[in-house]
């Protein structure tokens, strides 16, 4: 960990202002990501703004549009139980009970877990090249030990997943992010929050270097009933996704009003094929038609050796959640026993 | 690999001013029920500061990574991965450590009395984190299966294998209803 | 009789000081003046430092000193100074030694300063350039370059002769299997990283606490290395948090502790990060094969089993890893081999049973395959084929209760029910499976020497140089001595992990609990003659004339059998005796002669239930019965407690546990607990232990062979058999990882 020096400021304004101070600012909430980060040296913050003391942004609250609004310094706890998301929006409570432990729920936030950075050993250890963590070294992962590395939406510079499951669940869920900066405030669709690698791997996301994560709104609520997250890992608990399926139908009798489906543990961001979702509108949610939404999904898709096993593990989960999701039989994140 | 800059040389450069450390900052905390007016430096983890500052080594160190759950601690009554907060984000907040469990008279807590009587560790170095996190699994109100114990209790690691005498330990507790 | 401690479910002795967290581990003991170290790990695999620059790092506040193969203090020229208690043959690795690298993550500097933070901080900033030079770290590509290691390892039995012609008979048994079977290499990964204090005494005196299964191999390690007098160094080692082998020989972080302390004349603490408990040894990586012919009736014909394992460029590591093979079963012809092949990696260490759950995997699986291409149930198999002497060696089993084992284990688990059809039992969309395995561990005594002092207070403190690490040693040493004396426990203190204590080999290999105990038992009874011998010599004593065998030793009272109303209180026999205490050290040491007839060893019949996603190939170990035969019980709970560890141990390596190397850069990857993956509390459900009764006089005076090993010892290899049932795909590299498990079956 490097020498830093340190802010906790008193409002949404003066941490904007801290932290457009400078290009090597970070801000600091639950630190579950970015201490880790930084005792490996990953991160090496010359100023770090402390924005868990910052008024209001600790609430969630009716939108006035029948959703809610999460505010950045939720704990993941905190939206996991809260009774009208797991009433309204039981899809991202479970996305959340599916990702790391109680201690870590308890005190990353919202706006840290969209902002947590890649799991990719190479980008994890700073004695290695890694594009990511140091643009132009190169990608180890390509050739290397790659086990959990994406299968979708790669480039030649970097092959690595966004690891969060709540994200994954927002993406389906259509969630917007609103951020604050200098010039003011913005909304960000979570669909255009999340970046691909391309040729710039080292940013992950599209907030602005001015910008901090103030709230998450979820629009009205739709997918309450037909839903699952389904994750699969290398153990029961306690690990990242090889592969995660959010799953969701707003269904109009028996049949697909709309569907989505987002994926984890595959790609740079969560992922998403409108297209693919297009397909199952106003059919009968059956697995024959799962198989062809699938193919669709998982179009492109490419393994590095060590993750070759991804495509046919996505194939079959998509399917499996998607069933899941049709029969209103959600995957219990307690019960690890796949429904 | 053509494209790869094997790793032939590592280290960082020094950043800006070399010869300051970064300023201690003045911090209160109460620990234990004990308040303390502390001044430490930002780098400074809630986990090294029990540790090495305060001597309150029964607090474990693990991982360092939030990896395996051995630094577990109660902030305002939550379990948290001491070693992922830095001591001066969490000023002005409550931390119970293990030392802060059993009663002034030596009497100990149910927890650490069901730990004992189901022999739910053998080395005992994820034995204080492992108490602090079933205390508060126990506040959280989520578990009350052995199934909902082993998932809620996942967050921390036992390497000696002791997890189905830890479930029975908080079963225990959970049934007794003792827990303060 | 009165009832006896030993036998007894007991809590642990050390219990309370380890929920109240006021066990001191060795990163925990402090000093005045402390100085903290922070280890820099290099990055590449082979080669050599071409510059290392320290000047940043030095520059900022609080640093006390780098210490780099630059400026190293002289220390013990001939590297056999370096060679400790469980060296492989070979020249051990020196930390700091030269610019020479010969594994990544190897320790190139130690920076010293006045806290951690800074520590850690400067750390970042030691530059260091390399010269890259090509590395092996796959085994695969050095196979044809192994070789037999021509110095054996002190204490670890190479591959027995063969019996036999095994080819001949292979190739004449109408039923044959033969397959290649490999485990990834594990890590220990004890819960507390390893770590050492060392406390400035002044005068070159220190004491070191380090995190070690033997104070007395880290004391010798330290005078030999640095060449300073036994009277100079004390090593104190209270508490393990854990280790599993990782412990047994002394890690470079007590060399560079010493090292910086003695240079800079002031405590030092040195602490290694997660990450750098993946810089030491591990369990080897291994390519076996194993060939079995039977004939249709069941019996085994021929059993071949060949290793080919890594070992470092510096020594030659070996563990009995084949050698079960030619002992678990009734065979007439049987060849074992096992070779090293050098890779660029670290030293392998012994980790929980070295050798024997690798070997056993292969051999256990090999046995299920068998059964199934015979149509035999493979308990059945195994009874058809059981061995009552040890065929290997020729020599007869101090006592092996296996077949109960057996009988008890399949009864509880309820085997019987089993329907032997791969993919026959089912239960919504989970396959289950049910798979077994047995399990073998040396059960061995070493000698130990204990002292026990009772003191006129009433109090007994027993004392050895041993360790306990988790395994309750502490606890079965208190009940021993408790039940010589007659004493409550709470009488009891014993001591442990000093090396000023009475001699003690290291913490390991399941043998501790019969050497210390017994060592413990005879200083006891020796206590306990001299104090009898005083309590008969009062005046008008109620014990005259009494013989020492017609006296119990209870409820701190000595009294006639016959007439517990004559007794003599323990205290009283001592003022009789005009001392304030009566101290006696005693040796105990395997019967040499027992140990040219026989051979000892523990055994379990384990059962695995697995529960496998038939779509997904998600697999949950559900259930898991052991019956274990491994002689007298000292305390069921710790006992049971301790195997059931060692199935956690062994559901891990089945499951999870696999540490990547990437070959091109010659480093682990997965170098942390996020992904190394050990299991977590919700992978492990049922998991039920059963004690077979067992009796045994020979291996140990107390009757007893041991534990700490025997619970991981056929665990994986049950769990990829009841994999196999479940699912009809033969699982036979490990850890079974969910992308092994997908798919369609082969063809069973």
């Amino acid at each position: 960990m490097n020498r830093f020096s340190y802010a906790r400021p008193g409002s949404v304004a003066d941490a904007v202002r801290e932290v457009g101070s400078g290009p090597a600012t970070k801000v600091l909430a639950g630190g579950t990501n970015l201490v880790d980060l930084m005792k490996y040296n990953v991160e090496r913050p010359a100023h770090l703004v402390d924005v868990t003391r910052l008024p209001g942004l600790r609430e969630i609250e009716e939108t006035g549009e029948g959703g809610l609004r999460i505010g950045a310094l939720v704990t993941n706890s905190a939206v996991a139980y809260d009774p009208r998301v797991q009433e309204r929006y039981p899809l991202l409570s479970s996305a959340i009970l599916a990702g790391a432990t109680a201690q870590l729920r308890n005190a990353a936030t919202t706006g840290g877990n969209l902002l947590q950075r890649t799991r990719c050993y190479y980008f994890y250890d700073a004695a290695t090249p890694c594009n990511k963590r140091e643009p132009g070294t190169g990608c180890p992962a390509k050739t290397g030990v790659n086990r959990i590395h994406a299968i979708l939406g790669t480039s030649e510079h970097c092959i690595a997943t966004h690891p969060s499951d709540m994200a994954v669940a927002m993406a389906a869920l259509e969630a917007v992010i609103h951020v604050s900066g200098l010039n003011g405030e913005r909304e960000i669709p979570i669909a255009e929050f999340h970046r691909l690698p391309g040729d710039t791997p080292e940013r992950d996301t599209n907030l602005g270097v001015d910008e901090v994560v103030t709230a998450v709104t979820l629009p009205a609520p739709r997918f309450a009933t037909n839903y699952t997250y389904l994750k699969l890992r290398d153990r029961l608990s306690y690990a990242f996704a090889l592969v995660s399926v959010a799953a969701a139908f707003d269904m109009e009798g028996g049949t697909v009003r709309e569907a989505r489906i987002a994926l984890g543990g595959v790609a740079h961001k969560p992922w998403r094929v409108l297209e693919a979702e297009a397909m199952l509108k106003g059919v009968v949610p059956e697995r024959g038609a799962f198989a062809m939404v699938t193919e669709r999904i998982l179009q492109g898709a490419q393994g590095y050796g060590g993750n070759s096993f991804k495509i046919e593990l996505a194939r079959l989960a998509i399917i499996r959640a998607l069933s899941q999701a049709a029969a209103g039989t959600p995957q219990s994140q307690t019960d690890k026993r796949i429904q | 690999m053509a494209d790869l800059d094997l790793p032939a040389r590592q280290g960082f450069a020094p950043d800006a001013s070399p010869a300051a450390l970064p300023s201690e900052i003045p911090l209160t905390l109460t620990i234990n029920g004990e308040r303390r007016e502390l001044h430490v430096r930002p780098w400074t983890t809630l986990l090294d500061l029990l540790r090495e500052d305060l001597h309150l080594y029964g607090t474990k160190k693990g991982c360092d990574h939030g990896q395996c759950g051995a630094c577990t601690v109660l902030v305002n009554g939550q379990r948290i991965n001491s070693c992922l907060a830095l001591a001066v984000s969490k000023d002005g907040c409550e931390v119970t450590t293990v030392e802060g469990l059993a009663a002034s008279d030596g009497a100990l807590h149910p927890m650490q009395e069901a730990f004992i009587e189901h022999d739910a560790f053998q080395c005992g170095y994820c034995t204080p984190g492992q108490i602090c996190s079933a205390i508060g699994l126990v506040h959280e109100g989520h578990a009350r299966t052995p199934e909902e114990i082993r998932e809620q209790m996942s967050g921390n690691i036992c390497r000696c294998g002791a997890y189905t005498n830890i479930v029975d330990a908080i079963e225990d507790v959970l049934a007794k209803g003792t827990t303060k | 009789m009165h009832e006896t401690h030993f036998g007894s479910p007991r809590n642990r002795v050390d219990g309370r000081l380890k929920v109240t967290g006021a066990a001191p581990y060795a990163g925990e003991f402090t000093a005045p003046d402390l100085a903290h170290g922070y280890v820099v790990s290099g990055a590449i695999a082979k080669g050599r430092i071409k510059s290392i620059d320290t000047k940043a790092a030095l520059a900022v506040p609080g640093v006390v000193q780098v210490f780099t193969h630059e400026n190293r203090p002289r220390t013990a020229f001939r590297s056999n100074a370096y060679q400790d208690e469980v060296a492989p043959p070979g020249k051990p690795f020196r930390a700091l030694y030269d610019e020479r690298i010969v594994y990544s993550g190897q320790p190139v500097a130690l920076v010293v300063a006045e806290d951690f933070e800074i520590a850690r901080y400067a750390a970042s900033l030691v530059r260091v350039t390399y010269e890259a030079e090509p590395h092996e770290t796959d085994l695969e590509k050095v196979r044809g370059k192994a070789y037999v290691p021509p110095v054996k390892r002190q204490g670890i039995s190479p591959p027995p002769k063969p019996r036999g012609d095994s080819e001949a008979a292979f190739g004449n048994s109408p039923v044959k299997v033969k397959a290649g079977y490999r485990i990834a290499i594990e890590h220990h990964n004890p819960m507390e990283p390893h770590a050492t204090t060392v406390v400035w005494e002044g005068d070159e005196r220190i004491t070191v606490h380090d995190k070690i299964q033997g104070a007395q191999n880290s004391q010798s390690y330290i005078t030999s290395v640095f060449g300073l007098p036994s009277s100079d160094v004390r090593v104190i080692s209270p508490f393990v948090g854990g280790a599993f082998g990782s412990g047994l020989r002394p890690q470079y972080q007590l060399f560079l502790a010493v090292m910086a302390a003695l240079e800079l004349k002031r405590s030092v603490r040195v602490v290694l990060t997660r990450d750098q408990m993946f810089t030491m040894g591990y369990r080897p990586d291994g390519l076996q094969e194993v060939a079995l012919g039977a004939n249709q009736d069941a019996s085994l014909q021929s059993i071949r089993h060949d290793l080919i394992a890594n070992t470092s460029t510096w020594e030659d590591y070996q563990e009995a890893t084949v050698n079960w093979s030619a002992m678990l079963y009734h065979c007439d012809n049987v060849t074992t081999t096992h070779k090293l092949a050098t890779t660029d990696l670290y030293t392998p260490a012994d980790m929980r049973a070295p050798g024997a759950p690798t070997g056993l995997f292969a051999m256990e699986s090999a046995m299920d395959e068998l059964a199934h291409k015979l149509g035999v149930d493979p308990v059945q198999l195994r009874l058809r084929n059981y061995a009552d002497i040890d065929e290997s060696t020729n020599k007869y089993h101090t006592s092996k209760e296996l077949r109960a084992a057996y009988q008890l284990g399949a009864e509880r688990f309820g085997w019987s029910k089993r329907n032997p059809k791969p993919r026959s039992m089912k239960e919504g969309r989970e396959l289950i499976g049910w798979g077994m395995a047995t399990g073998a561990w040396e059960a061995q005594m070493a000698q130990t020497s204990a002292r026990a002092t009772l003191t006129v207070d009433g109090r007994l403190e027993v004392a050895t140089a041993s360790a306990d690490i988790g395994t309750g040693t502490y606890t079965i040493l208190t009940q021993i001595a408790a039940d010589a004396l007659g004493l409550p426990m709470e009488r009891v203190t014993t001591k442990l992990g000093d090396s000023s204590l009475p001699k003690s080999p290291v913490e390991g290999g399941s043998w501790t609990a019969a050497s210390a105990g017994s060592a413990v038992e005879l200083a006891c009874h020796k206590v306990r003659e001299t104090l009898f011998k005083y309590a008969r010599g009062m005046d008008g004593s109620p014990l005259a004339n009494a013989d020492i065998d017609r006296v119990a030793f209870h409820g701190e009272r000595i009294a006639l059998i016959s007439d517990p109303s004559r007794f003599v209180t323990l205290t009283d026999a001592l003022r009789a005796g005009g001392v304030e205490k009566i101290e006696a050290e005693e040796t105990a040491a395997p019967s040499k002669l027992t140990q040219m007839r026989y051979n000892s060893f523990t055994h379990s019949a384990i059962f695995a239930e697995v529960r496998v996603d038939e779509e997904l190939g998600q697999v949950r170990v559900t259930r898991i019965v052991d019956a274990v035969a491994a002689g007298r019980i000292i305390n069921p709970k710790t006992a049971r407690s301790q195997i059931i560890g060692g199935v956690v141990f062994g559901i891990g390596m089945a499951m999870h546990e696999e540490s990547m190397p990437d070959h091109n850069l010659g480093r682990f990857m997965n170098h942390n607990l996020a992904e190394y993956h050990v299991p977590a509390n919700a992978d492990i459900h049922g998991i039920e232990v059963i004690f077979v009764e067992e009796h045994d006089t020979l291996t140990s005076p107390l009757g007893v062979k041991g534990l700490g090993e025997i619970g991981i010892v056929g665990t994986a290899a049950a769990i990829a058999n009841a994999v196999f049932h479940a699912t009809g795909k033969r699982i036979r590299e490990l850890p079974i990882t969910i992308d092994k498990v997908i798919g369609t079956p082969e063809a069973a």
